[in-house]
């Protein structure tokens, strides 16, 4: 183990700021990116389920 | 399904198709057949999980090296650390860029479905990448060097590598006809892929406030072993989440554009 604390750790020698700017930036945007592309897959999903749910739909003019 | 059984009889199924594909491929060649947005949709589908698992795993090593194993640097004490993500991140945004390149050609030359599909899936990682790429150089650059910004070759030529990749994504969702879409994106793609080679010797070519390269192919790397370790372990994590992202989202892509096909129409996931 190199860090003494967790202060320790946290303070990064006085490079904290800088250090976990950078770290929590990266690693939120990849988590927010990972975030939109299941929403967005699962939105094209519920969007063709409503079209073919529409195409399933017996015809009224055809009864 | 057998495959969700166990993880090892879900590799055993994965070759198994793999295998099958190939087979019915024989008379045809089978990088055609991959291109087939159908073919691609489930190989991507099958793939995916697994990148993902390992670039997780990855991720967690490359960390724990970098942040419990990696000593103190004696010049920037621990201010170096943002080396973890700082360069991993740089590399991707130009390794995507060439990829987004290559798929444009062959697009271009082959006019394939997929190529256009892949170069879009490509392009908000990449631009994700080269935004990261800046801001933890900023974070880095402000202690080390007292200034967030400098107009340095380095600097300047990776700010045009964001921009060219928000034109492209500007540029390809402007224009309604999807196939013409594509064909715009990748002319910017093959036209703009001049400025990774700007971006990769400009350390070289003009004097610069930024340092040059830490690894290269011609020379042993000039780092202590274990942060090498730590970094590469990194840059290779973001490769593979780059890759199953892409993959994730292509699929979402051909979805959308072969919806009135038979194959998405039987799709287990669209049935009622």
């Amino acid at each position: 183990m190199i860090w003494n604390s967790w202060t320790d750790f946290w303070a990064m020698g006085g490079y904290g700021v800088y250090v976990w700017g950078s770290m929590g930036v990266t690693f939120g945007l990849l988590l927010v990116e990972v975030v939109q592309a299941v929403r967005a897959q699962r939105q094209v999903l519920a969007q063709l389920r409503a079209e073919r749910a529409l195409m399933d739909l017996p015809s009224e003019d055809m009864l | 399904m057998v495959c969700q059984v166990s993880s090892v009889v879900g590799l055993f199924c994965a070759l198994r198709s793999y295998q099958l594909v190939i087979n019915k491929s024989r008379s045809g060649n089978p990088w055609f057949y991959f291109a087939a947005p159908h073919t691609f949709f489930g190989l991507a589908g099958r793939a995916w999980p697994w990148l993902a698992a390992m670039a997780t795993l990855l991720l967690l090593a490359g960390l724990w090296l970098g942040f419990m194993v990696a000593p103190t640097d004696f010049q920037q004490g621990e201010g170096y650390r943002i080396i973890f993500v700082h360069v991993p991140a740089s590399w991707m945004s130009m390794v995507i860029y060439m990829a987004m390149a290559f798929w444009s050609v062959l697009g271009l030359t082959f006019n394939t479905r997929l190529s256009g599909m892949m170069t879009r899936a490509l392009a908000p990682t990449g631009a994700l990448f080269a935004f990261l790429s800046l801001w933890t150089g900023a974070l880095w650059g402000k202690p080390m060097w007292g200034a967030w910004w400098v107009w340095d070759a380095r600097l300047t030529s990776e700010l045009i590598l964001f921009f060219l990749y928000l034109g492209y994504i500007a540029l390809t969702s402007a224009i309604d006809d999807t196939r013409r879409g594509d064909r715009a994106g990748a002319l910017v793609a093959i036209v703009g892929a001049i400025n990774v080679p700007i971006i990769y010797f400009s350390v070289k070519w003009w004097n610069t406030l930024h340092q040059g390269a830490s690894v290269s192919l011609t020379k042993s790397p000039t780092m202590a072993s274990v942060m090498l370790w730590g970094m590469l372990l990194m840059a290779m994590a973001f490769w593979l989440y780059t890759v199953a992202l892409v993959l994730y989202r292509v699929r979402t892509l051909i979805l959308q554009r072969e919806r009135h096909a038979a194959w998405v129409q039987d799709l287990p996931e669209l049935q009622p």
